[in-house]
């Protein structure tokens, strides 16, 4: 299906500050006269700031790459993980449901979402804070069935805790992501086949810069300490 | 079975220090400038020799590939690209990469990046991978305070940056042609060959496309010499490889093994075997979803590699091994799989634009069985005129899977068309 | 080159090709038809449809898209044979089946309804290359339309996505306001966010669309292709003198599309020229008319009108004619030997522009218009060729795509290009460096002098300091005109020495050929020939209705000074005539009666007199006459350029609905911003 731009348009769209230094920054990881490469990142970037791409966030990075909007539009309207529409504030729920996920289950995720969310992907429910869609695969087979919530993975999800995943984002409350078994990232689920036991890091890298970020964002309660993983089976 | 001691990357579930401190104690950036001393033609020859063959899915020769490099001129910079969109289903290795040994992909960038005469390698990583490009954004920044990167990189005398770019949610950008769209800012479709790449690649200018685990192999290869590489696997087949297992195995998971490794041994060993024992295998995908499927029969002696699953009619693409177990219902496991070439498709070829939709379409039926048996042939035909007709493999890749149910599966499409008649008749 | 050429066999054949030929290209250079629906030849390359696969024996075993494979590509045999390729081959045709197959399953067959039908390249192709495609049982996709404006129709569920429209509006008419949004099946043509389109040559896309997607709204279900009376013409709106066909239906032309001419307008066309058609019925002078007492224009007729004129005439007044910008050479030469025959003037030069009489290379240049595509630097010189001459622009901009460097001095307009700006006035040239001069001998520069620099008393000191310019930096010179007649009308010394505003004020009587633009001051007696009711018809004692050029035959001179005809392509209204036989009537009344009795008699004796206008598509060589002094005080000088609207600029535009909602829409746009250029 086409995805259109929503009906409703805010007035005006402008990068924050620090959006806007990042964007000038990233520019000039291109050569001289390229700059129109930085369209992805700085259509990202706007997303990530508002939730979904409008029209006046078109225009400006149109204006900032030296690129006719319609171009713009047309990267904004390829690419899908660029929300041409609104999406739940708090939480948008991308299930994979390409056939890795599927035959682990993925059809139970989105049963979950229909049931718990929205009978259609795309409606935003609870007071705007959360919707949901099916994505293809999303590459991370080994850990299936999983979802993206924003920058996240949560993985090896069944029901039950996708379930509850889904009942925390609700009640305002964000899980920790990765693996959602006792898995610390794609190693052999039942027992370490190789490069040995030695557990050094506290989490993967994955969660780990989910909880450095989660740090950073004021009044959050997560600590390093809380989510440490040294206790994974395989310790 | 490998031994840990001949795994490349022995960081590969990032259980170990991941900072650039642990990957040195490892044995990356370990006297880089060494290595690039022994010039240019010396790192592609010992490429070459080690028998590496790209790990993004084509088995291209790696070392081939980056002689067909022209002489870099001033006015036209070359880049090396770095192929991370792993978007094929069932391929997660490369992320394993990303994040946990980004160290020796940023090597391998320098040393590849050096061989074939680049300044500059971009890596393009899939959008849907934040915290990936996070990490690994976080270990670029840590070679560049090393010096190991930028200027007179590892003090070798090669100016070298590597810039992280990403995509945002679109299979075709691993195609590498429309990757270098996609990384010139415009949507990701592919471009029409020749030019190739290495004549006419990123902004015209002479371009290498590599996928993530061919290139971060490459310092190990030089390290440890082109023999040790090809002491693993079959002639033609050389070295380890990343395989990833998913589906219906006990332990699904991503593991370096050697390559042409037996099937039944990778999915025994790592995957903690098929789900209801090696008896209730019903089919595997072997490489990831473009390539046909393998019926069990075939998976007792199949062999993880390129040539041995090229004469099976299937290939080894990126080593992703999609395991269906005996209850799997292979019909919706195949027209999942149409959804997504047509969810996809990139839209300009008018096969593949109007050929995905339509294959899926009959596949939907063939699920619930209401079709004609007539409509299977008719449907083999549509595939094979998607086939070889457009301008990249995307098209070739949506119709094979479903030549791959139809050989090895086309006695369940019938019945299940059957018994759908036969309900239809028994309810009237 | 021959030494360069290679060898192919095709189709069983061995020729010698251009290895930069494509496979393409080498067919149709034996005769082979090759099926095509992305690709054309002044777009770049997509490569998308599929349909031009051919068979290259040797390579990799799958069909080749022969739109985008050079022949220097090719790999030959094992022994170093010629590359071999086929058209015909079981393999090529279950391509062209399939692909033809793939098209139609989703395009609504609609032909009985679709205004395409009968020159549709689907509809042809699918009865040369169609399949059975009942095969097909899925729903058919629909598309939304989208509203372009008032120009191009959208039927978007017959698009096959080709993507010449986006094409040709982004690079050629460079304006990029078209895309292909979306992806996959589900990908739709469609202009940004459903805006209307602005380009000043959208219309191209109605004849570049291979299917029934984009049609001519006005044009929109008013005739079948195999009812029109087809006639190869040239168009008059701008002084290009693009090549036109005019498809007639009884009296009423239905449609205007441009045909091929490498040297003016290759294929396109702009759209005041193709839409100005609903001008050409309305606001016509089908009658003559004469002022009566009471000063209102009444009904009259030949007679009566011709008596009125000889009233005034005859007792030797002083007459003047004075020429518009849609006459054709024929009614000059005619006017001309009217006029002198009763000692009286003729004028041409009324847009207060200087032009240099019998100075053919100030006034019609140096340069033919396809001296641009090998330009290697362009000045513009007051004026904004974007809209006068859009055509021409597409071509300067295709110098700019290709590296030419554009300077502008005069006005700052929005082109399609980029272009450095030097300032205003002629002076701001001097900014450049004698060295760059020095350099600039090398160098293959063209100037391109617009009408606007020549506006008012400075007129004359503009154009030496312009030749003198032209001297110095050794370049090529293209005088842009903006009236279709006006270069014949140079030809034929359509010139009195006392200039245009001098001359008036000496006449009794006007003999106005289309004047609409320029105010007569009160005094002479006015007679006004010509078709349209516009202004200058509102000042006129006598009206005298002529044909439209699409309904007598006429040599018009274009811009670079290139001849060529205009043909008859339908019946007048009314009582009007012929112009030249108006005039020849007229020379009776007045009893200087002409020496040639038919229109053939006439064009014999001009081409006689001024051999260079029988030399019908050519463009002679013209001899430079050095520049003379001029005042210095010319360089300090503002130009302008000579029109702000370029859809209302004659009387058969400012006539047409069309063209004034286009203009209206353009104001609207305009108003609101600046257009962005790629
Ligand atoms: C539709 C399509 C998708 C592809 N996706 C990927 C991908 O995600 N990652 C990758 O490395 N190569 C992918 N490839 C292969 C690349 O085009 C290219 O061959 C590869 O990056 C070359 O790297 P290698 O020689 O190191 O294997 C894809 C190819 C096609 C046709
Ligand atoms: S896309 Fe096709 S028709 Fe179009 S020109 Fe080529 S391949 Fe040809
Ligand atoms: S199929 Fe879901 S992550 Fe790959």
């Amino acid at each position: 299906m086409l995805r259109r731009l929503d009906k409703k348009q805010p007035l005006n769209f402008k990068f924050s500050a620090k959006n806007l230094a990042w964007a000038k920054k990233q520019i000039l990881n291109y050569p001289k006269g390229r700059k129109q490469s930085a369209v992805i990142p700085l259509l990202f970037r706007a997303q990530e700031q508002e939730g979904w791409v409008s029209k006046p966030a078109i225009e400006v990075v149109a204006k900032m790459l030296d690129m006719a909007p319609v171009r713009v539009f047309e990267v904004a309207s390829f690419y899908f993980m660029f929300h041409l529409s609104p999406v739940g504030s708090a939480a948008h729920i991308q299930v994979c449901g390409t056939t890795p996920c599927m035959l682990r289950g993925s059809d139970g995720l989105i049963r979950q979402c229909k049931d718990k969310i929205s009978k259609r992907p795309m409606e935003i429910a609870h007071d705007g804070k959360i919707s949901w869609e099916e994505v293809e695969c999303l590459g991370a087979c080994s850990n299936a069935p999983l979802v993206q919530i924003g920058s996240d993975y949560y993985e090896d999800l069944d029901e039950e805790s996708f379930a509850k995943i889904v009942t925390d984002l609700i009640s305002g409350r964000k899980p920790v992501p990765g693996s959602q078994t006792k898995r610390f990232s794609s190693e052999p689920i039942e027992n370490l086949t190789t490069l040995g036991t030695k557990v050094e890091e506290a989490q993967n890298a994955s969660v780990e810069l989910f909880i450095d970020s989660s740090i950073k964002e004021k009044g959050s309660k997560t600590k390093r300490s809380l989510v440490s993983k040294k206790d994974a089976p395989n310790a | 079975m490998l031994k840990d001691k001949d795994r490349i990357f022995s960081n590969l579930y990032g259980m170990k220090d991941r900072s650039i401190k642990g990957s040195m104690q490892r044995g990356h950036w370990d006297n880089t400038a060494k290595l690039i001393k022994q010039g240019a033609t010396w790192i592609v020859n010992e490429i070459k020799g080690s028998g590496l063959r790209g790990r993004g899915g084509a088995g291209f020769p790696t070392g081939l590939k980056w002689s067909f490099m022209p002489k870099p001129e001033a006015k036209k910079p070359s880049y090396l690209v770095v192929n991370a969109d792993e978007s094929e289903p069932g391929t997660c290795k490369d992320r394993e990469i990303l994040r946990h040994e980004p160290h020796t992909l940023i090597e391998g960038c320098l040393l590849a990046g050096f061989a074939m005469g680049a300044h500059t390698a971009y890596i393009y990583v899939r959008g849907e991978y934040v915290r990936e490009r996070e990490a690994l954004q976080i270990a670029i920044n840590e070679a560049y305070s090393k010096g190991f990167i930028g200027k007179n990189a590892s003090k070798s005398g090669w100016d070298f940056d590597v810039f992280v770019h990403h995509g945002a949610g679109a299979y075709i950008c691993g195609e590498e042609t429309a990757l270098l769209e996609s990384l010139e800012g415009k949507k990701g479709m592919p471009r029409m060959k020749p030019p190739f790449p290495a004549m006419a690649g990123l902004y015209g200018c002479p371009t290498t496309v590599n996928n993530v685990e061919s290139i971060a192999v490459v310092p190990t290869i030089l390290r440890r010499g082109a023999s040790w590489f090809s002491k693993f696997g079959r002639p033609n087949n050389f070295g380890t490889k990343l395989f990833c297992l998913s589906g219906h195995v006990n332990s699904p998971c991503v593991v370096e093994e050697e390559m042409s490794i037996p099937l039944k041994e990778l999915i025994d060993k790592h995957g903690g075997g098929v789900r209801g024992g090696w008896k209730n295998l019903k089919a595997v995908i072997p490489g990831g979803a473009s390539v046909p499927l393998l019926p069990a029969n075939i998976c007792e002696d199949a062999l993880m590699d390129f040539d041995w699953l090229k004469e099976q009619k299937s290939g080894l693409g990126t080593g992703a091994v999609i395991v269906m177990d005996g209850q799997t219902d292979v019909i919706k496991a195949i027209w999942r799989l149409s959804k997504f070439y047509k969810h996809e498709s990139c839209g300009q070829c008018t096969p593949c634009r109007e050929g995905t939709g339509w294959m899926m379409r009959v596949m939907e039926r063939f699920v619930s069985g209401n079709a004609e048996l007539e409509e299977i042939d008719s449907l083999l035909e549509v595939s094979k005129q998607i086939e070889g007709h457009t301008i990249c493999a995307l098209g070739d890749a949506a119709a094979w899977p479903i030549q791959g149910l139809m050989r090895h599966f086309r006695h369940e499409v019938e019945s299940r068309i059957k018994t759908n008649k036969n309900s239809h008749l028994a309810a009237e | 080159m021959t030494d360069n050429l290679r060898k192919v066999v095709i189709d069983n054949v061995e020729i010698d090709v251009d290895p930069a030929f494509t496979i393409m290209q080498a067919c149709e250079k034996m005769n082979k038809e090759i099926p095509r629906f992305c690709y054309h030849e002044r777009l770049s390359i997509a490569g998308n449809c599929r349909m031009c696969l051919v068979e290259v024996v040797g390579g990799p075993p799958k069909p080749m898209a022969s739109c985008a494979l050079q022949i220097k590509d090719l790999r030959p045999g094992p022994n170093g044979e010629p590359p071999i390729i086929k058209t015909n081959s079981p393999m090529v045709k279950k391509a062209r089946e399939g692909v033809m197959e793939f098209l139609l399953i989703n395009h609504p067959l609609d032909c009985p309804i679709c205004d395409q039908g009968g020159e549709c390249d689907l509809q042809d192709q699918a009865l040369s290359y169609g399949v059975d495609f009942s095969r097909y049982r899925e729903p058919k996709r629909a598309a939304l339309d989208v509203n372009l404006g008032p120009l191009v129709e959208t039927n978007m569920t017959r698009c096959i996505s080709c993507t010449r429209c986006v094409r040709f509006i982004t690079e050629v008419a460079g304006v990029p306001e078209m895309g292909q949004i979306g992806r996959g099946e589900s990908s739709e043509i469609t202009s940004y966010l459903g805006q209307t389109l602005t380009s000043e040559l959208q219309g191209n896309i109605i004849d570049l669309c291979p299917v029934g997607a984009l049609t001519s709204k006005p044009y929109a279900f008013s005739a079948r292709p195999w009812e029109l009376i087809k006639t190869n013409t040239i168009d008059v709106m701008d002084a290009l003198g693009s090549n036109i066909r005019v498809d007639s239906k009884g009296k009423r032309i239905m449609r205007i599309i441009p045909r091929n001419h490498d040297g003016i307008n290759e294929e396109w066309l702009s759209d005041k020229s193709r839409f100005m058609w609903d001008g050409l019925s309305r606001q016509r002078l089908d009658k003559p008319y004469i002022r009566n007492i009471s000063g209102r224009l009444e009904e009259t007729t030949w007679d009566l009108a011709f008596n009125a004129i000889s009233d005034k005439c005859l007792p030797a007044a002083k007459i003047l004619a004075i020429s518009g910008d849609l006459v054709s050479a024929e009614t000059l030469y005619a006017a001309k030997k009217l006029v002198n025959s009763l000692k009286g003037k003729t004028e041409c030069r009324i847009g207060d522009s200087y032009l240099p009489p019998r100075d053919r290379a100030a006034y019609a240049g140096t340069a033919h218009i396809g001296g641009i595509d090998v330009a290697e630097q362009i000045f513009l010189i007051g004026t904004n060729p974007r809209l006068e001459a859009p055509v021409l622009n597409a071509r300067i901009r295709r110098a700019w795509l290709r590296g030419a460097e554009i300077k502008l001095v005069g006005e700052p307009v929005s082109l399609t290009y980029e272009y450095q700006y030097l300032g205003p006035k002629l002076k701001d040239l001097s900014k450049l460096s004698s060295n760059f001069l020095k350099a600039n001998q090398l160098k293959n520069t063209l100037i391109i002098l617009g009408q606007g620099a020549l506006l008012g008393e400075e007129g004359p000191d503009v154009l030496h300091a312009v030749k003198d310019f032209k001297e110095k930096t050794n370049s090529e010179l293209l005088t842009l005109h903006v009236a279709a007649s006006k270069v014949g009308a140079m030809d034929l010394d359509f010139v009195c020495d006392m200039g245009y505003h001098s001359s008036i004020k000496w006449s009794d009587v006007v003999l106005n050929l289309g004047v609409d633009d320029y105010e007569i001051p009160k005094g002479p007696f006015v007679i006004y020939q010509g078709s349209h009711g516009d202004r200058g018809a509102e000042r006129a004692d006598i009206i005298l209705p002529g044909c439209a050029f699409t309904e007598e035959s006429g040599t018009f001179v274009n811009t670079e000074g290139r001849p060529q005809m205009a043909f008859k392509a339908c019946e007048t209204v009314g009582d009007a005539r012929e112009n030249w036989a108006i005039l020849r009537a007229l020379s009776e009344r007045l009893n200087v009666p002409f020496s040639f009795n038919s229109f053939d008699e006439l064009r014999t004796q001009l081409f006689h007199d001024k051999p260079l206008l029988g030399a019908i598509d050519e463009v002679p060589t013209n001899a430079w006459k050095s520049s003379q002094k001029f005042s210095k005080k010319c360089l300090e000088k503002n130009l302008n350029t000579v029109f702000k609207d370029h859809y209302l600029t004659n009387a058969i535009a400012r006539s047409s609905v069309l063209l004034a909602e286009l203009s209206k829409n353009k104001n609207k746009v305009n108003s609101k911003k600046g257009l962005k250029v790629t």
